[in-house]
């Protein structure tokens, strides 16, 4: 493949797929899903909900609401087929895009929008939802992750660990590290890698010579190439590689083939490094659409229902705007919380010069 | 009583560490079945397992990196640097995650990891083996940056830094690992956060930490010969700084001389002698002077006894304190 030419338009002969970009649904050998009407139908629903939820967002920085958008727009498969696949005791942790697996793990999407508005750097709880913070330096979270496998692994819990990363973060000597400490530990993780062919403006090849699941045969687990826009096999591939985790059988490293409709974050203007026709090619492989089909085409949902998400869809983008509007700023004091579990004398005494400071203004 | 090197301080503070609480680890590069380089881990993976006494691969950055996932898990891991100049490799993991996620978890989130680092020169090593790199991470809001100078403080210190729910960098004079004293295993340790005099005197004080209080301690035993009365102040606590026994300190005896191993250049030092102008002003005699490394790489060791702060140094500086 060359630079210019449209990424993925032809589909690598390894991804694994039960679910066509028209909807058809097609067996693989290795990988099979049995879906009721009711859990396709969820699906679906996550799907409209998390993109509802980004388009929101992507509003609200552009009225000057938010700094900074990271968009999922085009991973909404990726992120809730891997995000449903995981039970209650296992633990997920994201990079800063990672809105789709913060839904199926019922965060708050205000929550996450308090870190773009610049409110907190964070500030959901990650042992409530088993969820952890929004990681920002790329590949960091890889090795927190895998600490966090050893943990279960010390605990001797009927858990997994996955982590989310990207092509980018390919490179990293973290995410090197951690697939090293991964396998010679044979930690309970899944290494997720949303491959979504651009990292800011530079495409795979700056990245790797080989496709990315390929680099897992040399750190000694399983790597498995997975069509990202696909629900369907995503959550078949990632609930696989986590019951693996569970039972003792060590790492996978999951390439999710996807692609990033948006830009790299409201910051960034793709037109100045990506064809357009590469865009039109992937808008034909959406995530949402191939499912609608399959619903349609097998008479699993009628009109009614769609227009039913919709109409939620249009609920919650309503709700997470009022609600982020609202979303108070912090106390200047908010600047010293947090830092230090106890006491701090240094800390302690800036705050109390600081807070003097500013009270003089108000005499 | 018992008599232990520094080094058989930390490793029976560590032992305690373990025995009381099953959730302390300690991990890193050789410091299972060697004990460690120095051999501060002795004897810990044969008798608490290799759970627990992890052997890691050789990888900085990994082994704060799963340290920080395994606190998540609600471990306590204590970490060790091999040496100090390998610390960069996890400098990232180190400024960039362990000292700031409790904030961005809104306090949700403890970090109780201990990183420790052997650090300082004058063993005669080749590069990378004799750095004093304490100043980036004091300059990192999120740590605690403490310095072990003797093996009585060493037992109780460790003991606290893992006790402690915020990340603490703990820094091990290698050169002083030898060096031995009685310690009183029963007996508690001042709190993490606190200075000690360890000799009281009236004329000037010395501040020093980790490797350079021994010394201020034999410049002060010189300076009495000539009739000068030293304090010595150990710090032991680099962030915070425990600056009502500093300024106590300097407010009686009214001129103070800062000694460290690393540069003096935008040093730790600099941050005490700014933080003594402003709060003694008026009882300063002199200017707060420093001793310390010159503005360059570490040398090569034939060449480390001119570049360390030695007794003469520190009495040059302590004259140049009285000649104001």
């Amino acid at each position: 493949m060359t630079a210019d030419a449209p990424r993925g338009v032809d589909a690598p002969p390894e991804l694994v797929q039960l679910l066509t970009p028209e909807g058809e649904r097609v067996e693989h050998p290795d990988y099979d899903i049995e879906l009721t009407a009711e859990e396709v139908r969820s699906l679906y629903r996550d799907l409209v909900l998390v993109r509802r939820v980004d388009l929101e967002a992507v509003a609200l920085q552009r009225q000057g609401e938010l700094g900074i958008w990271a968009s999922l727009l085009g991973q909404e498969a990726a992120q809730i087929g891997s995000g449903r696949a995981l039970t209650d005791a296992d633990m997920a942790f994201p990079t800063y895009r990672e809105h789709g697996v913060a839904w199926c793990r019922d965060v708050d999407p205000v929550k996450l929008l308090g870190l773009f508005r610049g409110v907190n750097h964070g500030g959901w709880d990650p042992a409530e939802h088993n969820f952890h913070l929004y990681t920002i330096v790329i590949g960091s979270q890889t090795l927190h992750a895998v600490g966090y496998a050893m943990g279960i692994q010390r605990d001797g819990a009927e858990a997994a660990t996955i982590v989310y990363f990207g092509d980018g973060a390919t490179s990293q000597g973290d995410v090197n590290e951690s697939f090293i400490w991964a396998s010679v530990f044979n930690a309970p993780i899944v290494f997720f890698c949303q491959n979504n062919q651009w990292a800011i403006s530079e495409p795979l090849e700056k990245q790797s010579k080989i496709p990315l699941y390929k680099r897992a045969s040399g750190f000694g687990f399983p790597g498995v190439r997975v069509d990202g826009n696909d629900v369907f096999a995503c959550l078949a591939v990632t609930r696989r590689a986590l019951q693996n985790a569970r039972e003792g059988q060590g790492p996978t490293l999951i390439e999710a083939f996807t692609y990033r409709m948006g830009a790299h974050t409201t910051s960034d203007d793709p037109t100045r490094y990506r064809l357009a026709d590469e865009l039109e090619a992937w808008k034909l492989k959406d995530p949402i659409e191939r499912v609608k089909a399959y619903l349609f085409k097998n008479e699993l949902a009628d009109q009614e229902f769609f227009e039913k998400i919709d109409a939620e869809a249009d609920a919650l983008g309503k709700d997470v705007r009022s609600r982020c509007l609202a979303l108070p700023d912090p106390r200047p004091e908010a600047i010293f919380q947090h830092v230090y579990s106890g006491a701090h004398a240094l800390l302690d005494e800036e705050r109390e010069q600081y807070l003097t400071y500013l009270a003089g203004f108000e005499r | 009583m018992t008599t232990l090197t520094l080094a058989k301080a930390l490793n029976e503070g560590l032992r305690r560490s373990m025995e009381d609480d099953s959730k302390v680890l300690v991990m890193g590069e050789d410091v299972g079945k060697l004990g460690g380089v120095f051999r501060v881990t002795d004897g810990l993976q044969k008798d608490f397992g290799e759970d627990r006494v992890i052997d890691t691969p050789l990888a900085e950055s990994g082994i704060v990196g799963t340290a920080i996932g395994l606190a998540l898990r609600g471990y306590r891991p204590v970490c060790e640097i091999q040496f100090d100049g390998f610390v960069f490799p996890a400098a990232d993991q180190i400024i960039t995650q362990l000292a700031k996620m409790p904030l961005r978890s809104l306090g949700a989130l403890k970090l109780p990891v201990v990183v420790r680092i052997p650090c300082g020169g004058g063993i005669g090593a080749v590069e990378h083996h004799s750095e004093s790199p304490e100043a980036h991470f004091t300059h990192t809001g999120g740590l605690r940056v403490v310095a072990c100078s003797n093996p009585a403080d060493a037992y109780t210190m460790i003991q606290e830094a893992v006790r402690c729910d915020d990340p603490v960098i703990f820094f091990e004079p290698k050169r002083r690992y030898w060096d031995k004293a009685e310690v009183d295993l029963a007996a508690p340790g001042l709190p993490l956060d606190q200075a000690r005099i360890v000799r009281p005197g009236r004329d000037l004080t010395l501040f020093a930490y980790g490797p350079m209080v021994k010394t201020c301690l034999e410049a002060a035993a010189a300076a009495e010969e000539e009739g000068r009365d030293l304090e010595v102040v150990d710090l032991r606590s680099l962030n915070p700084l425990d600056m009502g026994v500093l300024v106590d300190s300097v407010q009686r005896t009214g001129r103070c001389v800062v000694v460290h191993e690393a540069p003096v250049f935008t040093g730790f030092g600099a941050e005490l002698a700014a933080r003594i102008s402003e709060t003694c002003f008026y009882h300063l005699e002199a200017p707060v002077l420093r001793v310390g490394g010159f503005s360059t790489p570490y040398p090569p060791s034939r060449l480390e006894e001119y570049y360390l702060p030695d007794l003469d140094r520190v009495l040059d500086a302590v004259d140049r304190s009285f000649a104001f």
